[in-house]
């Protein structure tokens, strides 16, 4: 807790962080070809928050998201879910902190396809050999509307509804925080409206923490806070994001991007 | 479309190895067999070429076709023809040959050879004192009785010299002789790991046949006098039973013999080359499948801008002919050595091989180059085909959906009544008997199609039915019975190639185990002796008739028979007639009676079998003419009907009713019974009896059931090995699916391994795949291999009614687990892969 992100605000009800970087570097390569994707990020997710990382293509959105995950390495620096050290942890460690801990939504490709809905959902808690508590995966599958559907496939859903089964399924072991890569890039603006919503409302009514990656920023005007990302270092952060909001934002990093 | 072919042979240089080692390994063995036979052929001729330097015409005794007066063999030919035949006009000189069978000892007694070639001839001096066919290296020629010479591959392995005493025996009785001279010969028996002795010529003749006579006549032509000349200044002298041929004529269907020889041997190689390659066919249309299905976008965009159905077909003909030339011509290189290592193999194992260059004939390159050719090209047509369907539009959907549903229902139609008709005609063909074979065959072969046409359908079951057990290893056990489903046809094919080789597998051992218990009950309810003696070595060699006269002396034995076979005609039809002693048979034998009893045998007095009495409607005292081995017409009463078995058939009569007919006496067997029956006592007292014979077998029932045992053991090792190929084929067929399955479904795996399947996980899923696809198919190799093993036997037991249907469940077993092992094998690599697959690369999207 060294760096405070710019402009950070503590608010009542989410005092402690679900997930925190600190100096958090990635670099690719080495030599002339050496790209840095991350540089010294320092970021905090607080519990119960929904907070949307944007920025530009090749601005280092979605490494800092694999990189917070536990999908990839780190090159220096620290990343933390909970009071877990993420580099520190040997591969299968860390599979067990994403079984366990993690919550994911894919934009594509989000399910198995010899799986029905409901052993999709549960598929994290049924990989970790745990029983799913019921009462919760009612809950969940009542709040995002599959109760008629569990028996189905996924290629007897609709892309929409598939991606209403990710999110349950990241929803369903109650995991410490979700994070989402671009949830709603393969659906149309309705279903994407939709999938938005219940995670909107899974922060609200169930306190859920999510963290989600996107360059729409309808999408991200959803979420409580907004951070933005160019060039591998967060540059700025909204909060309360409306839509025009975060789009004239965006408008002034590409401007200062083409200038400098 | 070549470019284009060939850019896509090169961009899936890694999905297509699988499919090019399989059809270079079926290659390999197709080219290695070639070089293999054409070496091993090319040496023999060349090497029995050289035996015949030095002869220019051969007489031998020749038995007329139509000669009905004269049952037995032609006589010997005399000393007066040799002298005769030396002295026509364009003869230089002439020589008398005497074979005939000679085991050797050394110095512990055991047989040296083992019995594959042990022959005895005659050294004959010619005017220059020497005989030109052999070489005399140590010591002198053998000149008088008692002395021998050996050849110098036989002295070598029994450690003989010069100046040695060495155990011999023709027929029986043992000879202790002389070693006095070592030498090399031409001689292909030798040059094949024989063993060859040499006597005088008159020792040869009283020990191997009679006195003054010769088994051939070689005549070498004055120097101006052309075989043919020669040939008809002998045919003038020739007696009426003898024969005389030019050497080039003997050399010329002696090469002719070794290649006709060979020729089977190759078609028994190639055809488990063959099926080395049928299995491979599985694992082509498997790689040619996927890779159009992956290419489904491209080839549909091909079509969009303006290809031809024929023209995408002929792009991934193309493709399969580059695939299947490749490996073609690898497949040649990697015969050739096969070859070259198969001949030293076989040298060392003791059976030499005669010295020659490796053969690669321009019909082997050309032969194993198409072969993978075609092959190839045949099996990638039907993907090829299926190719060309796909519809332009399917570039812009995301999704070509193929018609699977409606194709499976119509391949289980079909598949169902191909196996229902298959099943049928086989069970059928089980119910004829002999005449079965056909139908039987026919059936096989429609029940293994509808088979490979239904094992999509019965793989759904099949492999639900392991769904408990899988369900022990949790997510990853169910994630692998799901996959294992998920694209019937593939998981088909390659459980298919698996079960080839299985069924072959299984169906041998189940017929080669019920056989040998059939084989060893028939011998061990027909025969009451304790020991039977016999000569060693191949062929039925005969036994000196001493044999049994000594051991009848012997106070411990209680009961003795010499049984003896003398060619004659029964009833105008060739036949045998098998002498036995009538006072000691019922004692050594068992046989059911259908009519008169063992007591009847005696004098005139014949048994006959059931086969001949039904034949000729002979009951007890009719009578049977006979025309004896010498010529003379007799005739026979039948005292008795027999049923007979492949061990006792035929018409038994009296030793002394044949014995004066036959033109050289000797036992092929001898039966006796001991004072307290079978024991090791007995055993060594018997061989002591008899010399410590090198020659001489003696077997009580359980030594003959250890033989028929051991043959086939020996039998079936060399079936598997055979068909170690075809397994190996379709362990790289599972390889390649998994790896298939691994490429295509990177993105689940991925996920999978983001939200919390760890690597062992994945390993296991993809290994428990593989066990379930092999079990799969080892399941149902098992299941056909004992079908056709049970029909196969029911033809055989038409022939031996002792022949019972034995399940060999612990070595079923074993192949069960085999194919678990091919499973656990064929999945490290997948596996390996798939565990170590970037995740970040995997889940992101396209």
């Amino acid at each position: 807790m060294t760096t405070m992100p710019l402009g950070v605000k503590t608010t009542a009800h989410s005092a402690a962080a679900a997930a925190r970087a600190t100096d958090l570097s990635k670099v690719y390569g080495e030599g002339e070809t050496q790209v840095i994707a991350l540089d010294s990020v320092s970021v905090e997710f607080r519990q119960a928050e929904f907070t949307a990382i944007m920025g530009p293509s090749g601005s280092g959105k979605s490494t800092l998201m694999h990189c917070m995950a536990g999908l990839d390495t780190i090159s220096s620096g620290s990343a933390r879910i909970g009071d877990v050290e993420l580099t520190t942890l040997k591969d299968k460690k860390l599979t067990q902190l994403r079984r366990d801990k993690i919550g994911f939504i894919f934009q594509a490709f989000n399910l198995l396809p010899t799986l029905n809905a409901l052993e999709n959902i549960t598929l994290p808690m049924d990989i970790a050999g745990r029983k799913a508590d019921q009462a919760w995966l009612d809950q969940v599958v009542a709040t995002v509307g599959l109760a008629g559907r569990l028996k189905h496939r996924p290629n007897q859903l609709s892309g929409g509804q598939q991606q209403r089964v990710a999110v349950a399924r990241a929803l369903a072991g109650q995991p410490e925080i979700i994070f989402a890569d671009e949830p709603t890039g393969n659906l149309d603006s309705r279903s994407g409206a939709e999938v938005l919503g219940f995670l909107r409302n899974s922060v609200r009514e169930m306190g859920q923490t999510i963290v989600m990656v996107t360059h729409d920023p309808v999408a991200a005007s959803y979420s409580d806070r907004v951070v933005f990302l160019a060039d591998g270092r967060i540059v700025d952060e909204l909060r309360n994001p409306t839509a025009d909001g975060v789009l004239d934002r965006m408008k002034r990093f590409d401007a200062k991007g083409r200038t400098s | 479309m070549l470019r284009t072919a060939l850019r896509n042979v090169l961009a899936h240089k890694a999905r297509l190895l699988m499919t090019v080692l399989a059809v270079m390994l079926g290659v390999a063995f197709v080219a290695g067999t070639l070089v293999f036979t054409n070496t091993i052929s090319d040496a023999y001729q060349k090497s029995s070429q050289k035996g015949f330097q030095g002869v220019d015409v051969a007489i031998t005794p020749d038995k007329k076709d139509d000669d009905s007066a004269n049952p037995g063999e032609p006589p010997r030919l005399s000393q007066q023809l040799l002298d005769r035949a030396s002295k026509v006009s364009g003869a230089d000189s002439a020589y008398g040959v005497v074979q005939g069978d000679s085991a050797l000892a050394d110095k512990k007694g055991d047989l040296i050879g083992g019995g594959f070639s042990n022959r005895g001839g005659n050294y004959y001096p010619g005017a220059d004192g020497k005989d030109a066919r052999y070489n005399m290296t140590e010591g002198r020629a053998p000149k008088a009785t008692g002395e021998i010479a050996l050849d110098s591959k036989t002295a070598e392995r029994g450690h003989y010299k010069p100046g040695d005493s060495i155990r011999v025996s023709v027929n029986g009785p043992v000879r202790t002789e002389k070693v006095v001279g070592v030498f090399t010969t031409d001689d292909g028996n030798v040059a094949a790991g024989g063993t060859l002795a040499l006597y005088d010529t008159a020792t040869a003749q009283k020990l191997m046949g009679k006195p003054g006579q010769f088994d051939e006549i070689d005549v070498k032509a004055a120097a101006g006098t052309s075989q043919a000349t020669l040939k008809s200044s002998i045919d003038k002298v020739l007696p009426e039973q003898a024969k005389a041929d030019t050497a080039k004529k003997l050399a010329k269907d002696q090469a002719k013999a070794i290649e006709d020889g060979m020729s089977s041997l190759q078609t028994a190689m190639l055809v488990f080359a063959g099926i080395a390659l049928f299995v491979g066919i599985f694992i082509i249309v498997n790689t040619f499948s996927m890779l159009v299905a992956q290419r489904t976008k491209e080839l549909a965009l091909m079509r969009a801008v303006g290809a031809t159905r024929r023209q995408v077909t002929r792009s991934v003909l193309i493709e399969a002919t580059i695939v299947g030339a490749i490996a073609a011509v690898v497949g040649l290189v990697a015969g050739v050595g096969i070859g070259a290592v198969l001949r030293s193999v076989l040298n060392s194992t003791g059976a030499k091989v005669p010295d020659g260059p490796l053969i690669v004939a321009p019909t082997t390159v050309l032969v194993s180059v198409l072969v993978g050719v075609v092959v190839t090209v045949l099996s990638a047509w039907l993907p090829g085909r299926r190719a060309a369907k796909i519809p332009p539009v399917a570039a812009m959907n995301s999704v070509h959906a193929t018609p699977t549903t409606r194709g499976l229902v119509v391949r289980n139609t079909i598949g169902a009544i191909l196996a229902a008709a298959g099943i049928a005609l086989v069970i059928s063909g089980a119910g004829m008997g002999s005449d079965g074979q056909g139908p039987m065959a026919f059936g096989a072969a429609v029940l293994v199609i509808g088979v490979f046409v239904l094992t999509p359908l019965l793989s759904r079951p099949l492999i639900a039915a392991a769904a408990p057990v899988l369900r022990i290893f949790g997510m990853p056990g169910k994630l692998a019975r799901q996959n294992a489903v998920r694209n019937p046809r593939r998981t088909a094919a390659t459980a298919s190639a698996l079960m080839v080789g299985l069924t072959l597998i299984t169906g041998m051992t189940v017929i080669a185990g019920s056989m040998q218990k059939g084989i060893d009950k028939m011998a061990a309810d027909g025969l009451r002796s304790d020991y039977v003696v016999s000569m060693g070595g191949t062929g039925g060699r005969p036994l000196s008739p001493e044999v049994s006269k000594t051991l009848a002396k012997l106070p411990e034995v209680t009961s003795i028979s010499a049984l003896r076979s003398s060619p004659a005609r029964v009833a105008g039809d060739t036949d045998s007639l098998t002498g036995v002693d009538p006072k000691a048979i019922k004692d050594l034998v068992n046989v059911d009676f259908t009519e008169g009893s063992f007591a009847a045998l005696g004098g005139t007095k014949a048994l006959i079998d059931d086969k001949i009495a039904d034949e000729h409607d002979w009951k007890v005292g009719s009578t049977i003419p006979v025309t004896y081995e010498d010529g003379r017409s007799g005739k026979l009463t039948v005292g008795g009907v027999y049923k007979g078995n492949q061990m006792i058939r035929g018409v038994m009569v009296d030793n002394a009713a044949v014995t004066p007919h036959m033109a050289t006496v000797a036992d092929f067997q001898v039966m006796l019974k001991t004072k307290g029956g079978a024991t090791e006592h007995n055993k060594d007292l018997l061989k002591k009896t008899l010399g410590e014979n090198p020659a001489i077998k003696i077997q009580n029932k359980q030594d003959t059931s250890d033989e028929i045992a051991s043959a086939f053991t020996l039998m079936l090792n060399m079936l598997y090995g055979l068909l170690a190929m075809a397994v190996i084929v379709a362990v790289l067929g599972v390889i390649n699916t998994l790896a298939m399955s691994v490429f295509e479904r990177s993105k689940e795996i991925g996920m999978l391994r983001a939200i919390g399947l760890d690597r062992s996980g994945i390993k296991r899923m993809v290994r428990l795949e593989s066990l379930v696809i092999s079990l799969f198919g080892g399941v149902l190799g098992l299941g056909l291999g004992v079908f056709f093993g049970w029909a196969v036997g029911e033809l055989i037991a038409a022939e031996l009614p002792s022949y019972e249907l034995v399940l060999p469940w612990a070595r079923m077993g074993l192949f069960l687990l085999m194919a678990a092992f091919v499973g656990a094998i064929a999945a490290l690599w997948p596996a390996r892969r798939a565990s170590k697959l970037n995740m970040l690369m995997a889940i992101k999207a396209e």
